[in-house]
């Protein structure tokens, strides 16, 4: 019961990641019903951002740490929001009216380019930030295994929900949410009505890449330790996430992180070879529920129209 | 900003304005990311920064951008008449006027490559060997090799990219299951790498109809992520079940192809005839180098001719037809589920023959070679050189590995940029900037081109509208 509410709590802070991440894939898919299959190293390049940022600060003289890491993330925010701008501006605008897999090939070829600048500005090497956010809590023990609730799990998730509802409240509540209503639901008559639908999917970009960096400094708060890689996988999981929880559906790409979390960590702890089949759970999740299930659990079925 | 007729002036403080907000995005991408690097060090990582590089970076942005606004976006120019009107003139009068007209120059273009391509290794080894000019053979020979097997993958992810439409990006599985294939039966049961090779493309063939299987319901995005995925869940599983696989630390000792039945090397292992024995020949390595590139030329024309021919039949239009629309497609009733199958049966096919062959060539392979990676670059030679263009693929194979394998070893390069530098580091990074040029200039590749192979009457290209709104 200890072992299993430890991986529980494990589970719920490694989804709110995928969720943060999950949630650019989800509202690009539903704006412009693309897969933006950069946005995996959006959060990548984003975690490099908060590193060096972090380390910069440090040798500033910031050292109280709240402080630093409220720098660090508006930091990594508006910076990540310029490459989820220029990604979009420079590769998807021109190729809106194209067809249907040249977004894609381009979003393929982006997420090339941000992995292999990286490499070549920063290093192949992995790169490990000690501990920043340490101690935390007792909460039971049984048979000597004591389970722990870090402090960085709980501002993981912490964090994640209060993003989440202030983010809920930008898509329910304020002019650009409504936008982004309307141009999910037909581009064209939302033009006519008024909407600048450029502004509203950069912006929609913009968002997603702003939660994607705090992904990604959470994430680095989380794991201490970074590469050019992490993209590929974390962002094909967090894709996962949004597929499961209905792509296109905010709620769900959360669900869907925190369910997906939630296998990760269950599958290691609990399967023969668990965690070295980690990432096959994951990507046979993808499979399957892409084959099976791919209105996903609070998704609307797409009908497709000749 | 490019709307011509503004006065002078306007144009160029909105031009330098322009320009300006350019620069400065581009110093925010780059603060961080490029301005400052991270190294190691005792006390952990530290921070050295890179101003220089920064300002220089920005600068080229700022630059650039003011003379596109300058120069290009807005010019009213147009080149003289004195430039343009001789070669209009010349241009028709190009030797066999009437092939080009037809596309047939293509052909005679291809036909000319794959004359070159299958001379190339004797006349220079003749040429060496009578003249004693001492080039560096093997080195030219591995390069070949290595371009040619990126022919023929590119050929062979074209079946299923650019004939069917479906596109693939777990590509690099088949490849895989090819190279485990030969190379389990290889050093399991002796086997020879003739009597493997097609058992290692049924095997990839009937891999790549089983995860055809699941994703047949699946549209455009949905199943390039699901082949996605499958790639990586099998390299996963080649590098996790080290019982089978001996996992990270791969399989070595693999055996070398044989001619007829004779080996390679300077004596053969039961004291048999060996090839420079039997013909009399001076022993000499190079001769086994020269025989993979004969194999692999071989294979990849293979693949070629198979395309070739199989876009004539009933199932190669189909998969032209399944392309351009697939629901029409299906309301022709042509069965979409055979239609698939077969492109990634086929394309499978040509996988694993060359995995086969590049689990014989490394003598060594390990699931290190088969990542995603692998399988974006096989997919990029595809994108650039034109979706479904056997001689773009081609072209682009030899432009994208070769050229940059070349590059490596050019000296002027090491003198501008340092002698560290590496530009196969770099490859990858113009791999992708290409792959989004190309996509967002000419989407349909450099030589891209979508005649259909069986038209009634007139031959057409389809209409570039009819790409546009096509559910390709």
């Amino acid at each position: 019961m200890a072992y299993f509410l430890q991986q529980l709590i494990n589970g719920l802070a490694l989804g709110s990641i995928y969720g943060l991440i999950a949630i650019g894939y989800t509202m690009v898919y539903g704006i412009i019903g693309m897969i933006n299959f950069a946005h995996g190293d959006i959060f990548m390049v984003s975690s490099f951002i908060a590193l060096i940022a972090f380390l910069a600060l440090m040798s500033a003289g910031v050292t109280f740490i709240p402080l630093a890491l409220v720098l660090v993330l508006i930091i990594a925010m508006v910076l990540t929001a310029v490459w989820g701008w220029t990604v979009e501006r420079v590769a998807y605008r021109p190729l809106r009216e194209s067809f249907r897999l040249a977004p894609l090939i381009t979003a393929i070829g982006m997420s090339i380019v941000l992995q292999n600048f990286i490499q070549v500005a920063q290093g192949a090497r992995v790169k490990p930030l000690p501990p920043v956010v340490t101690g935390g809590y007792q909460i039971t023990e049984q048979n000597g295994f004591v389970v722990n609730l870090s402090n960085i799990q709980i501002l993981v998730v912490v964090t994640t929900f209060v993003l989440m509802g202030v983010f809920w409240l930008i898509i329910t509540r304020t002019a650009l949410g409504r936008a982004q209503r309307a141009c999910e639901q037909d581009r064209l008559m939302a033009a006519l009505c008024g909407v600048n639908v450029d502004r509203t999917i950069s912006l929609t970009f913009v968002l997603g890449a702003a939660l994607a960096a705090v992904a990604g400094l959470l994430y680095l708060l989380y794991y201490g330790v970074i590469d050019f890689f992490i993209g590929f996988v974390a962002g094909i999981k967090a894709f996962t996430a949004a597929v499961l929880g209905g792509i296109g559906s905010l709620p769900g790409a959360m669900l869907g992180g925190l369910v997906i979390g939630l296998i990760e960590t269950f599958w290691s702890a609990y399967a023969p070879h668990g965690p070295e089949y980690k990432d096959v759970a994951a990507f046979s999740m993808l499979a399957l529920v892409l084959i099976f299930f791919p209105t996903g659990l609070l998704g609307r079925p797409e009908v497709e129209k000749v | 900003m490019r709307e011509p007729g503004k006065a002078p002036t306007h144009r160029l403080r909105s031009a330098i304005a322009d320009a300006i907000i350019a620069a400065l995005i581009a110093f925010l991408l780059f603060c961080l990311t490029l301005g400052v690097r991270t190294v190691d060090s005792v006390q952990g990582l530290k921070l050295l920064p890179r101003p220089l590089l920064l300002a220089i970076v920005v600068g080229i942005v700022f630059v650039g951008r003011l003379a596109l606004s300058l120069f290009w976006w807005n010019r009213s120019w147009t080149l003289p008449k004195s430039v343009w009107w001789p070669l209009r003139w010349r241009l028709p009068k190009f030797p066999l006027p009437k092939l080009a007209r037809e596309g047939a120059a293509g052909h005679l273009g291809a036909l000319s490559l794959v004359i070159a391509a299958a001379l190339f290794p004797i006349v220079t080894y003749a040429l060496d060997r009578t003249f004693h000019l001492g080039l560096p053979l093997r080195y030219y020979f591995d390069l070949s090799i290595l371009v040619l097997t990126y022919v023929m993958l590119g050929w062979g992810l074209n079946i299923v990219v650019g004939l069917a439409g479906l596109l693939d990006l777990g590509y690099v599985a088949f490849y895989a299951v090819g190279a485990y294939t030969f190379a389990l039966l290889a050093t399991t049961f002796g086997w020879s790498f003739w009597m493997c090779l097609p058992f290692a493309g049924l095997l990839a063939a009937l891999w790549g109809i089983m995860l055809g299987f699941p994703v047949l319901r699946l549209r455009g995005d949905y199943l390039a992520i699901v082949t996605l995925a499958f790639g990586e869940i099998v390299r996963m599983v080649l590098l996790n079940w080290t019982n089978l696989t001996n996992g990270p630390n791969g399989i070595s000792n693999i055996p070398k192809p044989t001619f007829f039945g004779l080996p390679f090397g300077r004596t053969a292992a039961g004291g048999g005839e060996t090839f420079s024995s039997f013909f009399g020949l001076r022993y000499d390595p190079i001769h086994a180098v020269i025989f993979l590139y004969y194999v692999i030329f071989a294979l990849a024309l293979v693949t070629n001719l198979v395309t070739l021919r199989l876009r004539r039949l009933p199932i190669g239009r189909a998969w032209e037809a399944m392309r351009e629309d697939e629901i029409a497609c299906r309301s022709l009733g042509i069965n979409t589920t055979i239609t698939k199958l077969t492109a990634f049966g086929t394309g499978a096919l040509f996988g694993g023959f060359a995995g086969s062959f590049f689990a014989t060539r490394q003598g060594f392979i390990s699931p290190e070679s088969f990542t995603f990676m692998e399988s974006a670059t096989i997919l990029a030679i595809v994108v650039l050189g034109g979706m479904g263009s056997q001689l773009g693929v081609a072209l682009s194979a030899i432009v994208m590995v070769g050229g940059f394998e070349a590059l490596r070893h050019t000296s002027g390069l090491k003198v501008i940029f340092g002698s560290d530098f590496d530009p196969s580091l770099y490859r990858m990074l113009l791999f992708g900037l290409a792959m989004v040029a190309i996509m967002v200039w000419r989407p349909r590749g450099i030589i891209g081109s979508r005649a259909p192979s069986i038209t009634l009457g007139k031959r057409r290209a389809i209409k570039g509208d009819l790409v546009k709104e096509g559910r390709a």
